[in-house]
């Protein structure tokens, strides 16, 4: 995927924040920048003006395949029918620990 | 993400409009792929755009203070409050972007008046008492206005007033620590802050919209559960939450017909000057054409920045092949 935009202009960056060391990125917001450079200077401009982050993660946006809302239900059906995959779906006797 | 609109066959639209009123009916949010209708994703566009106009105009009075500031300490704070109006505008503008239309597109509606910004910013900055007036009662209205936008239906939206409610909170505070100081100063400072609270409390007041009964968008927002109050409501709140503090400050605020009413356990307040709201969102108040002129003209000197930024990323893409 090129970094590039189409029309010759900004292109639209998603930006990812690690609050802190030790926790994952999470996505802040989204930007407009020519390159990826500038989209880092100006996530930072952006979304840690406060202290936010100690990383920055910038994607262009055009990369970012998403699952489709009107094929929701069917795409996460088959974890729907399948309680078994949680601890509670068991029946532990009183008593026992340490499970 | 780019909206990506999903166009269904006669049978999915009654299906997708039931999805759509269920949603809505349990409280979730409406995401940007999410199918809405046409008018929801209009009223969205022109209230998003317009509060994210409203950002980056209300840079303009403020930063009017920036070097003439009294001190370091509220130079320091001032172009801090004044980047953030800038951020607040950058979030709101990439929420309005999720539904399908572009910056430039935004931009320029602004710079061509067919998009408004709230009618607060056509009011001059004349004293630097201005600037601490402004924090507390102007962006202590936005603040009663943006809570209960943080739970608006439309996620982004929603998600970029969380980030602007929190940031916000210090732009009162600052505003009502200034006024405080020079409340207590000399005379002519006491004086000067008294008179920039005398100008800006009504306008304040206009910030909330017309009466519930005139309002033409409010019926249609409630139920689409963008706006969860009313603008009489939230006007009220804020009375409330100001009496107060005016108190504290040492201040009062020009209204005759202020006083508690135990009855209903709110204060009432005299008549609001419509016409006065309606002069200056007809475009003719006392700033309207040098903010809309200042916005142009910034935007046309950055042209240069924004094509040398383009023409250097397009170098770089080209080397690299």
């Amino acid at each position: 995927m090129s970094g590039q935009g189409m029309s010759g202009q900004d292109q639209l960056w998603e930006v990812f924040v690690r609050s802190r060391r030790g926790l994952s990125h999470t996505h802040a917001g989204s930007l407009h920048a020519p390159d990826a450079e500038m989209a880092l200077r100006n996530a930072r401009d952006l979304y840690t003006r406060r202290q936010e982050g100690v990383s920055i993660w910038v994607v262009p946006s055009s990369a970012v395949t998403a699952s489709s809302p009107d094929e929701k239900d069917p795409f996460f059906e088959p974890s729907a029918d399948k309680p078994y995959r949680h601890p509670t779906f068991y029946e532990v006797p009183e008593g026992v620990k340490n499970l | 993400m780019t909206a990506i609109q999903d166009t269904p066959g006669a049978a999915g639209a009654v299906g997708l409009q039931a999805a759509f009123d269920a949603a809505l009916a349990n409280d979730e949010r409406i995401e940007p792929r999410d199918w809405m209708p046409d008018k929801y994703r209009a009223t969205l566009i022109r209230q998003i755009a317009q509060h994210a106009h409203s950002e980056i105009i209300g840079m303009q009075p403020e930063a009017n203070w920036i070097t003439r500031a009294p001190s370091l300490r509220r130079k320091a704070i001032l172009m801090a409050k004044v980047q953030d109006e800038a951020g607040h505008g950058l979030y709101l503008y990439s929420a309005a972007e999720t539904l399908g239309v572009s910056r430039d597109e935004l931009l320029d509606k602004l710079h061509t008046g067919r998009q408004k910004y709230s009618s607060i910013f056509n009011y001059p900055t004349l004293t630097w008492a201005d600037v601490g007036a402004i924090g507390w009662l102007v962006d202590g209205a936005a603040i009663t206005n943006q809570v209960p936008l943080c739970r608006c239906s439309y996620g982004p939206y929603a998600r970029a007033m969380v980030r602007v409610c929190k940031e916000e909170s210090f732009h009162q505070r600052q505003g009502f620590e200034s006024l405080l100081a020079l409340s207590r100063g000399t005379e002519a400072q006491h004086a000067m802050a008294q008179d920039a609270v005398d100008r800006w409390w009504w306008p304040s007041l206009m910030m909330f919209g017309p009466p519930d009964a005139d309002s033409t968008h409010s019926a249609q927002s409630m139920a689409w559960n963008i706006k969860r109050h009313s603008n009489d409501e939230l006007r009220r709140r804020f009375v409330d939450i100001c009496v107060p503090q005016a108190e504290a400050l040492g201040l009062t605020l020009p209204d005759p017909d202020l006083r508690w009413n135990e009855e209903r356990g709110h204060y009432d307040f005299g008549a609001i000057d419509w016409d006065e709201f309606n002069e200056v969102l007809r475009g003719n108040g006392p700033c309207n054409e040098q903010r809309l002129a200042n916005r142009r003209r910034a935007h046309d000197e950055g042209a240069w920045v924004r094509e040398a930024a383009f023409a250097y990323a397009s170098k770089h893409m080209e080397a690299k092949g």
